[in-house]
């Protein structure tokens, strides 16, 4: 949509700056946004992460899973990479229950993003894992 | 690969719902 095609539109879905690309579900719910641009490939792993997190919503764990693992496997080094670790974690946690995925996801992140804000965010997996090996 | 957009947001959103598919909004302001 062109601003000065669609200007009411502009106002409907809050875009205040150009570009901005937002992810809907198909039941007009907005689940990811991007003010600015971003390089191809980063776009495009910022498009799988927009999928994902459609996924995510659904409890679509096992698409959600193979959604994150793509951005993980083709770009291990973007800056969404941590964030689809963590999200990872969760999916497979959400379809097991089982914390040890939770503690597993929470090591990779040490090991591979140490002091990312993602890796932070999981800090408190590594403590349960401690809990649930010990417990 | 070319996309052929929709530049009606109802229009738009209403085949998303009916597809069960997600939609990708494009807001620009570049010079055509």
């Amino acid at each position: 949509m062109h601003i000065k095609e669609n200007a009411k539109n502009f106002h409907r879905f809050d875009a205040v700056w150009t570009p901005t690309v937002v992810v809907m579900d198909a039941d007009d719910k907005e689940r990811w946004r991007l003010e600015g641009y971003l390089p191809k490939d980063d776009f495009r792993t910022f498009l799988e992460m927009g999928l994902a997190r459609v996924a995510f919503i659904k409890k679509d764990w096992a698409d959600a899973e193979r959604r994150y693992t793509a951005v993980i496997d083709n770009q291990p080094d973007s800056y969404y990479a941590p964030q689809a670790v963590y999200y990872r974690g969760v999916s497979r946690y959400s379809a097991s229950h089982d914390a040890a995925e939770l503690a597993k996801t929470g090591k990779v992140l040490t090991e591979q993003y140490p002091g990312n804000e993602w890796q932070l965010r999981s800090i408190p997996w590594l403590h349960e894992k401690s809990k649930t090996t010990t417990g | 690969m070319s996309v052929n957009w929709i530049k009606d947001a109802d229009e738009a959103l209403n085949k998303a719902k009916s597809q069960n598919k997600p939609l990708l909004i494009d807001f620009s302001a570049a010079p055509a």
